[in-house]
């Protein structure tokens, strides 16, 4: 799985330089045609428009590869093509350049525990700005809102709408909208006409801006960066009430920024005179166009995804592919029709999670998630370094000390008010008010970012004279609010303590009385009669039962809907994940056989620790150090940190045993196995054989290791591996397979004699059903077996036997899954060599004869 | 101690609820419409059938009535008084400065949680009562195997004494992390 999405990634990675590369070619176009829209008579404001030239380069492009032709004039061995590859190796370089920095930054937490990473990053494309600076003289790299807008802003808003937590957006999307729109709009309006009356009262000196303008600039100034709040809220792990409001808003607010922004950029063009209340009546239904149209086109674009996913069985490898494609063209087709593609990608991706995830296959959905993460992962960094160049450049430098100062203060004042005022009104209607040290959070929270500064630089030079104020400004408010408030967000939440979000492990019982609760609550509105929120939610899950989930998921997903069970299932896989791992850590998965598949492993885990080890359990009060530590170190950006960890960790585990696996699984001589598929996954396939060669070898390994205690196992046992016994050691084997105590597999020990040159996979021959089992859930062969204790702690069974000490100091060697086999040799040690006239093998290959 | 409660209560006037439940005359009057509506043959008070009823959607609406409403009828001052229950507690203390009623106190709702498992009221709540829930609660699709060791699992979980049944204690451990005050609040009679 681990070689699957890598390749998946890859693939994905190619396709994003090259699509980005084609951008480097073709931004200078494209902001060309911006400028000629821009500047093309407008005479009135128009409620939807059509802007295919807008798109078109990037919408045609995520489908056609562009290729380069070339002409050959004569034969040259080598030659040096630097033109024709600059701009995508431009563009690579970048990306890898970025990453670097991303990796030397991520290296010290010491830093990053202090600084975000996001104002690091900063600093960092001040540095690489710096050098440009210093090489060219000129800044050629900055941050075009082409870039921005078509290529870095999507993975992000896609990510976030495809890991946003349904349950508590939707829970608290009333007040999330109240903040968006008309805490957008407050911001908007008070940021322009302060800054306004301040310039009549003569604090910014002799510059030429109207009220128009002003109002302009404070539109898009006024929202809240969804890139900038991800990236520190994810370091501060506020509650989640707390964070989805935040995030909630600015994800929310595109929608008025864009409509406010091209509102009083067609104001601007069609001057004061010309504006009448038609003009303004049109702006406000554009809003409810541009927003609602933007969700609604999103939301048809994740239906298309889910039901295209229901039928996407057979071509597996580019099933994740459709989500990518299909995410970006909503995003596309949405700035097509001027709609707010923002709000469209989010709801895309908050439409289809549920049912691409019931959908797709396992593989797939990591794919997806992994994918995803790495896109938006990616585009953070390039924007937030890319902020940080864009600094560098004398060109965009204009000091005015009362603007700038001013707007810094106006945006963190009003921000404050605009939060006190909607939430005193919201808490008389909340069940659980927002306190006022959230409330505090959420003002310090406003942070500017990258859409602030690509609206800035897309305003129009000809008619607003002082646009590079304006971009400067703009770049100094992002750098405030990001690098000085993200710094200073984690000192303040701690210090008012604000409530963090709890990292807790999900119980069962937890999830089970969750359910109840919920009946309760229904039951308890149906009682008193009363239609609110309990009761629309309940009319929506049937409704969603009844027809989205038939329509949209695939016949078999749906019959593993409930949610109870799935959580029971991942709890389970992960106990056993973690039970089988502990298992090779101590050398043995012996016991594993002798307890019932519903144990609770982790108590069972914790008390064998308290006896083998008593110094280890002196440090494990969270009950696992080893996941703690490691989610703290994980970076991600993701909504629902915790989840999103667990499975992090979980996947790390798989990679684990996985390596774990490969280390100490038989090769073969010849390994030819490798061939390469664009279609197939299944390279790995003869692993798979390896494996499961292993496994049968381990069964039958732990089988005689049993028979060797005596006094433990039962007779049963002991009389089936005696009779064994001699088989086995035939030194000439004549092709006789027989059937070892699990029926189900056979060796054919044709070979043994001949030696071991022949490639192992070979000489095995097992049933085609037979598949891999999985011990922890098989049904114990001896039932009457007392092995509670694991063997290598039941003491008193050793004592009985002669063989004991010998097989207790190779158990307790920790970790290599071969030292098993040595045991196995020394258990019989004497035989073996006596009775095979063999040079002695080594003590693994031993073992395949078993 | 239930039962004593609700006699005092029934003699309480109709009126009074007020004064205990603060709560404005047109919500109780919108209340006891609802009353009226739920009380199909007007004797004046509920039986357990009639609430029932309004429930049939719910998958374990026989439950929740019989934690709710343990006497075999309600009338209306009970009624609205076992509705008060679930009422966010912050307003209450917030709006009027004081406890409900010091005397009857508010019957904490996860008590009311507790007894919707505990149907033969031994103060605990075996296996088999947890897999009767989870029966009622979950779908066909999943089989009385996994049933059981869903319900096995979710007792290992809670089970701290090793008896093999939650009692309350337990029970109420088991949720530390969920507010439950935040959770099981309804916003009405406001």
């Amino acid at each position: 799985m681990a070689e699957q999405w890598r390749s998946a990634l890859l693939l994905c990675l190619l396709m994003a330089a090259s699509s980005l590369a084609s951008t480097g070619t073709t931004a200078p176009a494209s902001t060309g045609n911006d400028t000629e829209h821009g500047t093309g008579t407008i005479n009135t404001l128009p409620i939807v428009t059509w802007k295919w030239h807008h798109v078109e380069v990037p919408y045609l492009e995520s489908h056609h590869e562009h290729g380069g032709g070339h002409n050959a004039t004569g034969i040259a061995i080598v030659s040096f093509k630097w033109h024709h590859v600059e701009s995508p190796y431009l563009v690579a370089v970048w990306i890898l350049v970025c990453f670097f920095g991303k990796l030397l930054i991520e290296a010290n937490h010491k830093i990053t525990n202090y600084i975000p990473e996001s104002a690091l990053l900063i600093c960092f494309g001040f540095i690489l700005g710096g050098i440009v600076w210093g090489a060219d003289k000129v800044q050629t790299f900055k941050l075009t809102p082409t870039v921005f807008f078509f290529y870095l802003l999507p993975p992000i808003m896609l990510d976030t709408g495809y890991s946003m937590p349904n349950k508590l957006f939707f829970t608290n999307l009333g007040a999330i909208l109240i903040h968006a729109v008309i805490g957008t709009v407050w911001n908007a309006a008070t940021l322009g006409l302060s800054l306004w009356g301040c310039h009549q009262g003569g604090a910014m000196g002799n510059i030429e801006i109207g009220l128009l303008q002003y109002l302009l600039y404070g539109s898009l100034m006024a929202a809240v960066d969804p890139v900038a709040v991800i990236a520190v809220f994810e370091q501060v792990h506020v509650n989640e009430v707390l964070f989805i409001l935040v995030f909630g808003e600015s994800l929310l607010n595109d929608g008025v920024t864009v409509v406010l922004f091209n509102v009083f950029d067609a104001f601007v063009s069609l001057g004061g005179g010309a504006i009448d209340a038609k003009e303004i009546i049109k702006g406000i239904v554009s809003f409810f166009v541009v927003a609602f149209g933007g969700s609604l086109l999103g939301f048809v674009f994740g239906l298309l995804m889910s039901l295209l996913s229901r039928c996407t069985k057979n071509v597996q490898i580019i099933e994740p592919g459709f989500i990518f494609v299909l995410g970006y063209l909503s995003y596309l087709t949405a700035e097509m029709l001027s709609l707010s593609s923002i709000l469209s990608v989010v709801f895309c991706g908050i439409c289809c999670q549920k049912y691409m995830n019931s959908n797709m296959n396992e593989n797939s959905i990591q794919t997806v998630r992994y994918a995803m993460k790495v896109f938006a992962n990616g585009s953070e960094t390039m924007i937030f370094v890319f902020l940080g160049i864009s600094a560098i450049d004398k060109a965009i430098w204009v000091w005015n000390t009362g603007f700038i100062l001013l707007t810094l203060l106006f945006i963190l004042i009003y921000r404050f008010i605009g939060v006190f005022i909607l939430t005193w009104m919201l808490n008389r209607y909340r069940l659980v008010p927002i306190s006022f040290v959230d409330q505090i959070i959420m003002g310090y929270g406003g942070l500017r970012g990258a859409v602030a500064y690509g609206l800035a630089v897309n305003l129009n030079e000809s008619k607003i004279k002082e646009k590079n104020l304006m971009v400067c400004t703009t770049l100094l408010v992002v750098y405030f609010t990001v690098i000085l408030q993200g710094v200073t967000m984690k000192p303040l939440v701690q210090w008012l303590k604000v409530k963090r979000a709890e990292i807790a492990e999900i119980t069962l019982i937890e999830k089970v009385q969750n359910k109840v609760f919920d009946h309760m609550l229904i039951a308890i509105e149906d009682i008193s009669g009363q239609i609110g929120d309990n009761y629309m939610r309940n009319k929506w899950r049937n409704f969603e039962e009844k027809w989205m989930s038939r329509l949209l998921l695939k016949p078999s997903a749906r019959k593993q809907q409930d949610h109870l069970y799935n959580v029971f299932h991942q709890l389970n896989l992960q106990d056993a994940m973690e039970y089988v791992k502990e298992g090779e850590r101590r050398g043995s998965l012996e016991f594993i056989r002798n307890e019932s598949a519903f144990v609770d492993f982790k108590k069972k885990l914790g008390e064998d620790y308290e006896e083998a080890m008593p110094d280890i359990m002196a440090d494990m009060p969270s009950n696992d150090p080893v996941s703690t530590c490691r989610r703290d170190v994980l970076p991600t950006v993701s909504l629902e940190m915790h989840e999103q960890n667990m499975r992090g960790l979980r996947e790390a585990e798989g990679i684990n045993a996985h390596h774990l696996l490969d280390q100490h699984l038989y090769k073969g001589r010849k390994q030819h196995r490798y061939r390469y598929s664009r279609s197939h996954l299944d390279i790995n396939q003869d692993e798979n054989e390896v494996q499961e060669i292993f496994q049968r070898t381990m069964r039958s390994r732990l089988e005689s290791f049993k028979s060797g205690k005596m006094g433990v196992a039962p007779p049963k046992t002991i009389t089936k591996h005696t009779k064994r016994e001699p088989q086995t050691k035939m030194p000439n084997g004549k092709n006789k397979p027989y059937h070892s105590g699990d029926e189900d597999f056979e060796f054919s020990e044709g070979d043994s004699a001949s030696g071991y040159d022949t490639s192992f996979p070979t000489r095995v021959t097992y049933r085609a059903g037979a598949g891999i089992e999985n011990p922890a859930f098989m049904p114990d062969l001896d039932p009457s077996s007392p092995l509670h204790i694991p063997p290598w702690l039941a003491d008193a069974g050793m004592e009985v036997n002669p063989v004991a000490p010998s097989e207790r100091a190779q158990v307790r060697t920790p970790g290599y899954l071969h030292r098993l086999s040595s045991l196995r040799t020394n258990a019989r040690s004497g035989e073996t060599a006596q009775d095979r006239d063999l040079p002695t093998p080594p003590p693994h290959r031993d073992d395949d004869h078993l | 101690f239930y039962r004593t409660r609700t006699r005092t209560r029934t003699q309480i006037k109709p009126d009074s609820v007020n004064s205990v439940i603060s709560a404005s005359a047109a919500h109780l009057l919108r209340l006891h419409q609802r009353f009226q509506f739920l009380d199909k043959d007007s004797r004046g008070s509920l039986r357990s059938e009639d609430l029932e009823a309004a429930l049939s959607e719910n998958p374990i609406g026989v439950r929740i009535v019989g934690a709710f409403f343990q006497q075999e009828t309600v009338d209306f001052p009970s009624f609205v008084r076992i509705l008060a229950h679930f009422r966010p507690t912050e307003k209450n203390r917030t709006r009027d400065g004081v406890q409900p009623d010091p005397a009857v106190g508010r019957k904490c709702p996860s008590s009311v949680a507790f007894q919707l498992y505990d149907q033969d009221r031994d103060g605990k709540i075996s296996r088999t009562e947890l897999l009767q829930v989870l029966r009622e609660m979950l779908g066909l699709q999943v089989t009385e195997e996994q049933l059981q060791s869903i319900a096995e699992r979710a007792i290992q979980e809670a089970d701290l004494d090793r008896d093999d049944a939650i009692c309350f204690d337990e029970f109420r451990k088991s949720l530390e992390k969920v507010n439950i005050d935040h959770k099981l609040s309804v916003r009405f009679l406001e």
